[in-house]
């Protein structure tokens, strides 16, 4: 509650039409955080293509209050989507660093989950969730527009159970991210 | 702005001013890169006096792992080079594999799979199309592409399952066979795609400011691309005709009636206009093949579950969306090939960008790059 009330005078007045609401801070927070989720246009490999879809007429991410960004630094949640190769790993990392907290993470498809049909290849990372902590999988090789779209969901309701208090919404976010060759 | 700082800005005293050179790092994740693909620009002023593309972000080891697969095996990791067109990738393959065993495909097969890899290049040449506007700066040729391409692929979904990695084309003939009510609704989407290719006309084609940033830009006379080696849309763009479907027909292309679109003087305009009239050319052809269907069966028997093909090798190329796809496949008479080599359109096509971008301006890097239509998991497999 601390937030609203203790600037209830000053709030109230600068109110259009002196209306009034109350809420618990941790409600309002993450209600602006969960209907605003920006990812950052950041196609990999053929996932990339569904991801795409799902930003197109038929299925209209934007309605959902998901408009995607071209740059880090805007952006709250990162779509991993396609295979994690050696050689992406390391920018993958630094843009994941360049997001402004908190940062999500959706990995997309089974190459980013485990490596998928390349679970054998020599050049490619088994998993996203080896180099950055990941919040969202989704199965599928590529996953449906609309498996996208449910993860965005789950997401939002992650995102609902955030608290200030208690910090982020997982141990997992807290650990961060980990090094490339560890 | 003072009228004395506006003079100095003014082109002839700004000629005499040696700039310093400065390095720009487009990619690996850019929007426009269509994928992971980095270029390095070296820029003095607004104009490129050097540029190093630098490819491998997405370099999956597809020909070593296919030594470790079995030939039925390989054929799903074919889906995932060039991913926006999966159809030719399959085929050609299939087409290496059958070579070697020796195996002959049904008509009825051959059929199918000219029809798929047509509606499979109509979906791809949407893609170029809607993300080349958004390139340009329109975003609204996106929302019309995608309109159509979901429904090429709902008819796909509704025939093998997929949406992109179809896995259809398979050894010896395809997967399943495709019903009565499967060929009324591609009909009746040929039907109904006829007019938007005019109303794609409208939109982006003679739109007065994409002309403008697309036409004599990035000029690519015949001989340089001959030079090159570039292939598909981006040879016939330069008005040299070849066409693999012509001159070395495959699945029975030789029995159909299409023109192959050739452009003018190999700008950028002219590139993407090869690819739109292309899809006027599979829409004949894929209306062809539906109305002189064959009857019969749709898997040619002669290839076991698990294939061991008598030591040889063999080499198969077919026109996919973005040129001429060839594979070498040599055996050692084990159930795996023993190597397999990909000779990727894109890759080729690619390599004409380090050249061809000096002297341009920044703004034109985008407008070329999306000309030449890459896809980078074809690029580094």
């Amino acid at each position: 509650m601390g937030m609203i009330l203790e600037k209830l005078p000053g709030l109230t007045k600068g109110l259009p039409g002196g209306e009034l609401l109350l809420t618990t801070s941790d409600y309002f927070i993450d209600l602006g955080r969960r209907q605003s989720m920006w990812p950052m246009t950041f196609g990999l490999a053929c996932c990339a293509i569904e991801m795409m879809a799902s930003y197109a007429s038929r299925l209209d991410f934007d309605r959902m209050g998901v408009i995607p960004r071209a740059s880090p630094r805007q952006a709250d949640v990162m779509i991993v989507a396609g295979t994690v190769c050696k050689k992406m790993a390391e920018p993958i990392l630094e843009i994941y660093h360049q997001m402004p907290e908190p940062r999500f993470v959706i990995s997309m498809g089974s190459c980013a989950n485990c490596g998928g049909p390349y679970y054998d290849s020599y050049s490619v990372v088994k998993g996203v969730d080896r180099i950055v902590p990941v919040d969202v999988y989704i199965a599928g090789c590529p996953p449906r527009p609309e498996a996208l779209q449910y993860a965005v969901v789950k997401l939002q309701e992650k995102i609902a159970k955030m608290s200030l208090k208690k910090g982020l919404a997982t141990s997992q976010q807290e650990k961060g991210s980990r090094d490339i060759n560890a | 702005m003072s009228n004395a700082l506006m003079q100095t800005h003014d082109a002839s005293t700004m000629a005499g001013l040696k700039t310093d050179q400065l390095f720009i790092n487009l990619g690996p994740q850019h929007p426009s890169t269509h994928g992971v693909l980095r270029i390095g620009l070296t820029i003095e002023g607004e104009v490129i006096v050097k540029a190093v593309p630098d490819i491998g972000y997405l370099h999956r080891g597809t020909e070593k792992l296919s030594e470790v697969r079995n030939y039925h095996h390989c054929v799903v990791l074919t889906d995932r080079w060039d991913y926006v067109s999966a159809m030719p990738n399959n085929l050609v393959f299939c087409l290496a594999a059958e070579k070697l065993a020796g195996v002959k495909t049904t008509p009825r097969a051959d059929a199918l799979r000219v029809i798929m890899c047509e509606m499979n290049r109509i979906a791809s040449h949407l893609l170029f199309f809607g993300t080349y506007g958004i390139d340009l700066g329109a975003y609204t040729p996106f929302l019309y592409a995608f309109r159509e391409r979901e429904m090429v692929l709902d008819l796909f979904e509704m025939l093998c399952g997929a949406r992109l990695t179809y896995n259809y084309i398979r050894l010896g003939g395809v997967m399943v066979d495709a019903s009565p009510e499967w060929l009324k609704r591609t009909s009746e989407f040929l039907e109904y795609f006829k007019p938007r290719l005019d109303e794609y006309d409208t939109l982006l084609t003679y739109n007065p400011i994409f002309m403008a940033r697309t036409k004599g830009i990035g000029i690519v006379s015949a001989a340089e691309a001959k030079d090159w080696a570039l292939s598909g849309p981006n040879l016939r763009g330069s008005g040299v005709n070849y066409d693999v479907r012509k001159f070395a027909p495959y699945s029975g292309y030789e029995n159909y009636d299409f023109e192959v679109p050739l452009g003018k003087d190999g700008s950028c305009w002219d590139r993407y206009f090869c690819r739109v009239s292309e899809m006027r050319q599979s829409v004949r052809i894929v209306s062809q093949a539906i109305a002189k269907l064959p009857e019969g069966p749709f898997q040619a028997s002669g290839f076991a579950k698990v294939p061991k093909p008598i030591a040889g090798e063999s080499y198969a190329n077919v026109e996919a969306s973005r040129g001429d796809l060839g594979i070498y496949l040599a055996s050692d008479g084990g159930i795996s090939p023993y190597r397999m080599h990909v000779h990727a359109p894109s890759f080729i096509n690619l390599a004409m960008l380090q050249d061809k971008l000096v002297g341009m301006k920044v703004s034109d890097v985008i407008a070329l790059l999306g000309s030449i239509d890459i896809v980078l998991g074809e690029v580094d497999r």
